[in-house]
């Protein structure tokens, strides 16, 4: 746990850290804890499934350290009267940010060419990294494709267009102030962009939204953004469509099984692999420890939730 | 795949007997054909071609190929394939060669204006034109027709993209996923820094100065000033100007190298300058390696008295001082701001369209004007 986080929650509230116990003694530390347990804090990899929501009686309130909720049983904790909080906002710009740094990083292979630097290459006067056909790609008016324009897409949307982009995307309902070209179904979407950039949010509807159909009409000039969650993308498609050359890269931050990452991609250059770092700035992550903790705080003092998704 | 048959001058072809084949197979590679693709002269045309002299191989033409850089107009004097020393090759031969093509290693002084008495025109494929005596040119009424604009997008891109890398740290964790450590060490380590609210110190607002200002202060909530020459007209340009670098520094949290070399910016990023961007400041460098003190910025880094540099270019290339290729809060890249695809085309056919408009006696297409 992000140490600031778990500081102030030691010193305001009576913590039990999870995560320290080995995975087979979980259940009995619960049965034993179960009667002081009323709040538990969940992040973006670890969050409360009905198994754990049922073993605690007398949960009153998921604060998770993310703005995703996926790994949260919504239904289960209505159906108790639970409440459910994230962090959302305050890490917009800094996961926007980084959506763009994956395509700057990409198209113009940023990784591979200070590699090549350093391994002593360019001194050798080998340009073998730059030279066709393996060249450089722009980003500069580069028609931009993104799926879910929340605020997180919205952000996105904003920094490509300083960059003279077109923005396209597909959301579930069209939002009627932003003046971008809608698609209503993503293959139409993945079909008129060459980057194709995931920002939305994990349900039912969208897990595996990024299918082999999706990948094909993105085609073999096309690069695969996702700052979203890993399964957002049927991921052993993505890895053979990678191989096989038909996608011209790809950029992520998450993947189907964090921090497993898929072996063969872990030798592409054109593929940049980040490990979940989307609002992993300092700044951030105080923002949204604070956040947490003021949800926490107003729960307990019976005040109006700051930041609740129910 | 398609095959084009080039038959050589002046000969029949007898049945059974090779016949050239020029390959085209990259040309069916998935990002599509370049539409401008020379059809070559025959051997007696091409000797009533105009002369276009290359003292060096462009680097251009190995990285995207010499075949986009041809022309039915024109033909290409090569000083580098003969093994005559320069001056000699260029007495025998260029006496009455009007037009000269260099990109940015071809260093043209006095000396090799002296040895070209009917050279008319010089055409770059570098955005810079530090490698020119320029006023040697301009004395000589010699024309010169650099890259334009046709760079500055990608050039501003790269900026950016340095920049974000160093701040968020997206080369080094790209390193620490692939080497297999977020498994077996856990999370990356936290220090990144935001973009947001960063204050963002331009040395040049020129073109491609402008393309970076707009990206950051628009698109990514930063507050940029600059340093220029000359102050720009605050109705057209709204940043604030800082008349020295050293106060820039001073006041920014990354310094942004977007200027031409001259006499004036040599080393305009010295010691004081880097003391006053201070241990949380980053350096990004897509003009000339020797804008900055090398020595001195290596240094810094080593020391930790500044925070990171994103770099493209350096004071000797392709040589990078060793103290850099260790360290993590830098990114290394080698001179390749301008080699994308996209702009290589535009390089092509502005090389070729200023070349044929010089040899057509109309305007060059980009003809560099001193202001």
């Amino acid at each position: 746990m992000y140490s600031y986080l778990e500081q102030e929650l030691q010193s305001r509230f009576n913590l039990f850290k999870l995560w320290q116990q080995p995975p087979s003694k979980i259940p009995e530390f619960l049965k034993s804890n179960q009667r002081t347990i009323k709040a538990v804090v969940s992040n973006a990899r670890v969050g409360a499934d009905a198994q754990l929501i049922d073993s605690l009686p007398n949960l009153e309130i998921v604060a998770s350290f993310s703005v995703g909720f996926d790994k949260i049983d919504l239904k289960r904790c209505e159906e108790k009267g639970i409440r459910v909080t994230n962090t959302p906002d305050v890490l917009t710009d800094d996961v926007a940010d980084l959506g763009i740094a994956l395509i700057l990083a990409v198209l113009r292979k940023i990784c591979p060419c200070d590699g090549f630097v350093r391994s002593g290459k360019w001194k050798d006067g080998d340009f073998g990294i730059v030279t066709f056909p393996c060249f450089l790609l722009q980003f500069s008016s580069k028609p931009v494709g993104i799926v879910g324009l929340g605020r997180i897409g919205s952000a996105i949307a904003k920094r490509a267009q300083a960059f003279g982009c077109s923005i396209s995307y597909h959301s579930r309902t069209q939002k009627p102030l932003k003046h971008y070209k809608y698609y209503d179904n993503i293959v139409d979407l993945a079909k008129n962009c060459s980057i194709l950039v995931v920002a939305c949010s994990l349900t039912d509807e969208t897990r595996h939204i990024v299918n082999r159909e999706v990948i094909d009409a993105l085609g073999p000039r096309g690069i695969l953004i996702n700052v979203g969650r890993g399964a957002h993308v049927d991921e052993p498609e993505l890895v053979s469509a990678l191989l096989e050359g038909r996608l011209a890269g790809a950029g992520l931050d998450v993947y189907e099984d964090e921090p497993e990452v898929p072996d063969p991609l872990l030798r592409l250059d054109n593929v940049l692999l980040l490990p979940h770092v989307g609002s992993d700035t300092v700044e951030t992550c105080n923002s949204m420890a604070d956040l947490v903790l003021a949800n926490l705080e107003a729960h307990f003092n019976s005040r109006p939730l700051p930041t609740p998704v129910i | 795949m398609g095959l084009l048959m080039v038959k050589t001058a002046n000969q029949s072809v007898p049945a059974g007997s090779q016949i050239a084949l020029l390959s085209l197979s990259h040309l069916s590679h998935p990002y599509g054909s370049f539409d401008h693709m020379a059809s070559p002269a025959t051997a007696a045309e091409e000797e009533n071609l105009p002369q276009v002299l290359l003292l060096l191989h462009p680097a251009a033409f190995t990285i995207f190929g010499e075949e986009h850089f041809t022309s039915a107009k024109f033909r290409f004097l090569k000083a580098y394939e003969s093994s005559l020393p320069l001056d000699e090759f260029l007495a025998a031969n260029a006496r009455s060669v009007r037009a000269l093509l260099v990109s940015a290693a071809t260093v043209v002084g006095a000396g090799i204006l002296d040895l070209l008495p009917e050279l008319r025109v010089i055409v770059t494929t570098s955005a810079g034109l530090d490698q020119l005596d320029l006023a040697e040119c301009r004395r000589r009424g010699i024309r010169i027709a650099s890259a334009g604009d046709i760079y500055s997008a990608d050039v501003a891109d790269c900026a950016v993209g340095l920049l974000i890398d160093v701040l968020r740290k997206i080369s080094a964790s790209n390193r620490y996923v692939k080497n297999g450590f977020w498994a077996s060490k856990g999370d990356y380590p936290l220090g990144s820094k935001q973009l947001r609210g960063k204050r963002i110190g331009i040395v040049g607002l020129g073109r491609i100065g402008l393309q970076v200002a707009k990206r950051l202060q628009q698109g990514f909530g930063c507050t940029v000033s600059y340093n220029s020459r000359k102050k720009k007209n605050p109705d057209q340009v709204p940043y604030p100007f800082y008349q020295d670098v050293r106060e820039l520094a001073a006041n920014s949290d990354a310094l942004i190298l977007c200027c031409g070399l001259t006499e004036q910016t040599r080393h305009a990023v010295d010691k004081e300058v880097l003391a006053a961007l201070g241990k949380a400041g980053v350096i990004v460098n897509v003009a000339r390696g020797a804008v900055v003190d090398e020595k001195e910025m290596v240094r810094c880094l080593v020391e930790g008295e500044i925070a990171g540099a994103g770099l493209d270019v350096f004071e000797d290339e392709p040589v990078v001082p060793k103290e850099l290729l260790e360290l993590d809060n830098v990114v290394l890249s080698p001179h390749s701001a301008v080699l994308t695809r996209e702009s290589m085309m535009e390089l092509a056919r502005l090389v070729v369209g200023n070349l044929e408009a010089f040899f057509s006696n109309e305007p060059l297409l980009s003809e560099y004007e001193d202001d």
